[in-house]
């Protein structure tokens, strides 16, 4: 559905990342794991085709993504931002009703089947209760399943998350996490493709993921979870020793060393300790 | 939770209701401003003056006098709220006021040129118009050429570059042009007035600010998803950078008519769009008309107590900003609803 190959990612002239193949199908969540400042943003904007790719091409169900306009590629992709706060008081269920925008005329407004259509994705959501409420004053939880109820709204086979649970509690973060998890597997439809990124390799292990491990610029590993995701692996892109465990219920997690990294982080970790 | 059945999809719209009233308190107050003035008019003369009957001389101070000015007030109170509103949503900011981009400096240069070089009121008033779009155009053209990644930005440190650039240029004009004749001229029209305003005068402008209110009323929904900034509104599916373009071609064209019109008058276009966005919430499908009303409404109030509350008229200007800027304060005070 969605594939790229040899791409080259960047700003301006200086690619920050080359050589990258990205390919994703329906029913698969791929979920993009890498150090701060490894490429992630910008690789999934160069994805979406909202930042041009240095090298290489993005191919969207066959047709090169610069040949398609905003409106084609926003009625097959979905962008999740991180949860933000507009500079004006919307109530929730406008911000989802915008992601009907791709399918209405340039001069129409949302129909009555828009609004449905968005009432329907904040319904299953369990958000229907926030429908009226100003999207600005909402916690930061809140803010975030609107936004994942708009990317419903926009009805894609494609949903891009840029670090959905970053600003999330724990409870929510959970909640989420089974909300993506059923995007993507949903029986019937065929399944939706989901790419995330995360900062918590855990939920790569949770979600029983497809893993593109990114470090400077490049892919060090694609793969399933449990194959990419080894004490080798993420010790060398996080630099610091990590050790995967399994839990007597058989989920995998991730512990980092706190006593053995870096000379100044061990420090500072000792004295919190 | 029972809310999210089909049968209630369509939303309650309390921004219908709020436009009716407006309207027809805007009736009211046109009404009332018609009646008011050195020659008082009573309902009665007003009324049959209206239909062209009754008393002479309350027919010509009705027809000639107070119907333009009144007319004028409307319009660019209409015009400039309207063109706020649109300028906020746009750059996402609700301190934005219609001149971010220069299209006042530029209308107040052209039109300082224009009374230095002692042209008619008409020209005076094109070369007005002319001024305005041009320094939108300059930013427009510039904040093409420069590579930035925040396109928003870009225009508005432009329209301060512009702006800045005009009242360098309007300043030297003012230090050249005749003290006893000019420059009164010059600082009265840079404080905006109607105080000489004919129906010759508004004829131009409005279809000038009819077709610039045009494309905003039809991309009133995409105006709304530009609100979420540049990034997400094309990832929703909107070709961001030609739809602002059109958009502030429209504002543009709307801000400058009036400006050329009635002078710089400023505060309108900054404050009345808060009022409107308290009303009937921050969707602009609601938001632009309304905030074309309540600025009609505000000016045409602003306008009568200048040409009523001293001997001489008193600078729109003035006004605007005595009533505005306190205003703007018990805003801040009261807390962010209605802004953010």
């Amino acid at each position: 559905m969605l594939e790229a190959r040899g791409l080259s990612i960047g700003h301006g002239r200086i690619p920050i990342g080359a050589g990258l193949d990205v390919a994703i199908q329906p029913g698969e969540i791929l979920c993009l794991l890498g150090p701060n400042g490894c490429g992630k943003t910008t690789l999934f904007r160069t994805l979406m085709g909202l930042l041009p790719a240095l090298d290489g091409t993005v191919l969207l169900g066959g047709k090169p993504i610069t040949a398609q306009t905003r409106a084609e590629i926003a009625r097959v992709i979905a962008y999740v931002p991180q949860a933000h706060a507009p500079p004006f008081p919307f109530e929730a269920q406008e911000v989802v009703l915008m992601g009907r925008t791709a399918r209405l005329g340039a001069f129409a407004q949302p129909s009555a089947s828009d609004r449905a259509a968005a009432r329907a994705a904040m319904d299953r959501l369990g958000i229907g209760e926030l429908a009226r409420r100003d999207y600005s004053r909402l916690s930061g939880g809140q803010r975030q399943l609107v936004l994942i109820a708009r990317a419903l709204a926009q009805d894609t086979q494609l949903i891009v998350m840029d670090e959905p649970t970053a600003s999330l509690d724990f409870g929510n973060q959970a909640q989420v996490l089974a909300q993506i998890e059923t995007l993507a597997r949903e029986a019937g439809t065929g399944g939706r493709g989901v790419i995330l990124s995360t900062h918590d390799p855990d939920q790569a292990f949770a979600l029983n993921a497809r893993v593109l491990l990114m470090s400077r610029g490049g892919v060090l590993a694609d793969g399933a979870a449990a194959e990419v995701l080894t004490d080798t692996t993420l010790s060398a892109v996080y630099d610091l020793p990590v050790t995967v465990e399994t839990t007597p219920s058989g989920r995998r997690v991730c512990l980092p060393s706190l006593r053995q990294s870096a000379p100044t982080m061990t420090s500072d970790a000792l004295t919190m300790a | 939770m029972g809310r999210g059945t089909t049968a209630d999809v369509s939303l309650p719209r309390p921004g219908l209701t709020w436009t009716g009233m407006l309207a027809l308190v805007l009736v009211a107050l046109a009404f009332g401003a018609v009646m008011i003035g050195p020659y008082g008019l009573t309902p009665g003369q007003v009324f049959s003056a209206l239909l062209g009957q009754g008393d002479r001389q309350a027919q010509i101070v009705v027809w000639n006098i107070r119907l333009p000015r009144v007319g004028a007030a409307l319009l660019v109170g209409a015009a400039l709220a309207a063109a706020g509103a649109t300028y906020q949503a746009l750059f996402r900011n609700p301190l934005v006021s219609p001149d971010i981009l220069g299209v006042s400096a530029g209308a107040g240069l052209g039109a300082v040129a224009g009374i230095f070089l002692s042209l008619p009121v008409a020209a005076i008033q094109a070369s007005a118009f002319v001024g305005g779009m041009a320094a939108v155009g300059v930013v427009m053209l510039v904040g093409a050429m420069v590579r930035h990644t925040d396109r928003t930005l870009t225009l508005v440190l432009l329209g301060v570059v512009v702006g800045a650039l005009a009242g360098a240029a309007t300043s030297l004009l003012k230090v050249m042009a005749d003290p006893y004749d000019q420059l009164p001229a010059i600082t009265f029209w840079l404080l905006g007035s109607l105080a000489s305003i004919t129906t010759r005068d508004i004829l131009p402008a409005l279809p000038m600010v009819l077709v610039g209110l045009l494309p905003l009323a039809l991309l009133r929904w995409r105006i709304n998803v530009l609100s979420l900034g540049d990034e997400e509104a094309r990832a929703l599916g909107i070709e961001a950078g030609r739809t602002r373009l059109v958009v502030i071609a429209a504002a543009t064209l709307i801000t400058a008519s009036v400006t050329a019109l009635a002078g710089v008058v400023g505060w309108v276009g900054l404050v009345i769009p808060h009022i409107a966005r308290m009303l009937v919430g921050p969707g602009f499908g609601r938001l632009l008309p309304a905030s074309a009303l309540i600025g009609a409404g505000y000016l045409l109030v602003v306008d009568t107590l200048a040409r009523t509350i001293a001997a001489v008229e008193v600078p729109l200007g003035v006004l605007t900003a005595v009533i505005g800027a306190p205003f703007l304060v018990w805003l801040l005070a009261r807390g962010r609803r209605g802004w953010s």
